[in-house]
């Protein structure tokens, strides 16, 4: 009989690493890229009362913030990741280390203790004219203020555009940051929210807007 | 389809960097895989934006694993014996580069040994097929060879390690 049949070949051959092995060997590996100045877009999971978010930067600064629920519906990880890789590069990689300052600003929002976030935006997954107009005058609005689109609007040079205000705040890469939590309907009310009118809510009673 | 979108880089660390590294072990040995699995990712991050398709991610990193595998045996050998046979000693290198009980974690000490005492072809060409479970043709675009070539490497470093491993 054979000693070394294929099947025990393959099952002695098969050195499926440990998990402390390989994640040492990632972790060296973030630690070369990172200094190689290879990786476009770092992203990390940050929790928060509403569930996890999703925060992506570049080295210019936060180019995406996903929401537990975004448009009506649970948001996936990989779909966002996907996405950033269509649009942006597909070199993104998991670093929550490089992502220290963006997980500590949202902490300390959701905690109450912060009011302006520091972090620098990057702008570019905002289409350039009325859009960008728009959420500029959006990330302008101080915490605990709030504007109607109709101001939002007439900020981003046409008084008549709420709707299409109302569409550039939903389609708003980075909300929380660029807070569009802050704009509602000048009907009364909260109007919509890509995480849920539930969350908009929320943030306005914890940023004491009555 | 050649302009399916490329995924996210993390998914490619995700679900290959354990095949990748596990290739590097039983290649380079467990001592110097993770500077070369390092060095493989690095290299794949750096053209990962100019690939043109989406499509046998697997063995395009098994690929350079193995061109990287290559580069490493050769310039060990240069620096140990500058006139000597560099299959010998890139093949035993890292048995003699590291511990018995160090070598695998979850393999057979006396197998790895005698593996990686193979000549490089024959000992890449076994470890893609019996480690990271490829199909002849995958091996062959791999290791830039045929399909004829990959099965001779194959069964001519299986017919070794029955000789040595009984």
């Amino acid at each position: 009989m054979n000693p070394l049949t294929e099947k025990q070949l393959q099952k002695m051959l098969t050195q499926t690493p440990s998990d402390a092995d390989l994640d040492r060997a990632v972790q060296g590996l973030l630690a070369r890229a990172e200094r190689d100045g290879l990786i476009d877009i770092a992203y990390a999971e940050v929790d928060s009362p509403y569930g996890e978010l999703l925060v992506a930067s570049t080295d210019r600064g936060v180019v995406r913030l996903a929401l537990p629920t975004e448009r009506g519906h649970a948001r996936s990880r990989d779909d966002v990741l996907e996405e950033l890789a269509a649009t942006v590069s597909p070199r993104i990689i998991e670093s929550p280390k490089r992502l220290d300052e963006e997980r500590r600003e949202l902490e300390q929002y959701f905690e109450g203790r912060r009011t302006d976030f520091e972090v620098p935006v990057d702008w570019s997954l905002t289409s350039p004219g009325f859009r960008s107009r728009a959420l500029h005058a959006v990330a302008r609005i101080p915490y605990g203020k709030t504007k109607t689109y109709a101001e939002i609007a007439k900020s981003a040079g046409n008084a008549r555009a709420f709707r299409a205000a109302g569409t550039a705040c939903g389609h708003n890469p980075i909300p929380l940051i660029v807070p569009c939590h802050r704009v509602v309907p000048s009907s009364g009310g909260v109007g919509n929210y890509g995480g849920g009118a539930e969350m908009k809510r929320g943030l306005l009673d914890m940023e004491g807007v009555r | 389809m050649s302009n399916e979108p490329l995924p996210p880089f993390q998914a490619l660390l995700d679900e290959h960097g354990s095949d990748v590294l596990g290739y590097l072990v039983a290649t380079v040995g467990p001592h110097d895989a993770e500077d070369v699995f390092q060095e493989t990712f690095i290299a794949a991050l750096r053209a990962y934006d100019g690939l043109e398709h989406a499509r046998n991610l697997h063995s395009w990193l098994l690929t350079i694993a193995h061109n990287k595998a290559i580069d490493h045996h050769r310039s060990r050998s240069r620096r140990a014996v500058p006139a000597g046979d560099a299959e010998e000693v890139a093949g035993s290198v890292p048995s003699s580069n590291s511990k018995p009980d160090e070598v695998v974690t979850g393999g057979d000490p006396d197998l790895w040994r005698a593996v990686s005492a193979l000549p490089p072809k024959q000992r890449s060409a076994v470890v893609l097929r019996y480690a990271t479970d490829m199909s002849y043709s995958a091996i062959a675009r791999t290791m830039d060879s045929t399909e004829a070539a990959a099965r001779r490497n194959v069964h001519e470093g299986l017919q070794k390690l029955r000789g040595e491993f009984a």
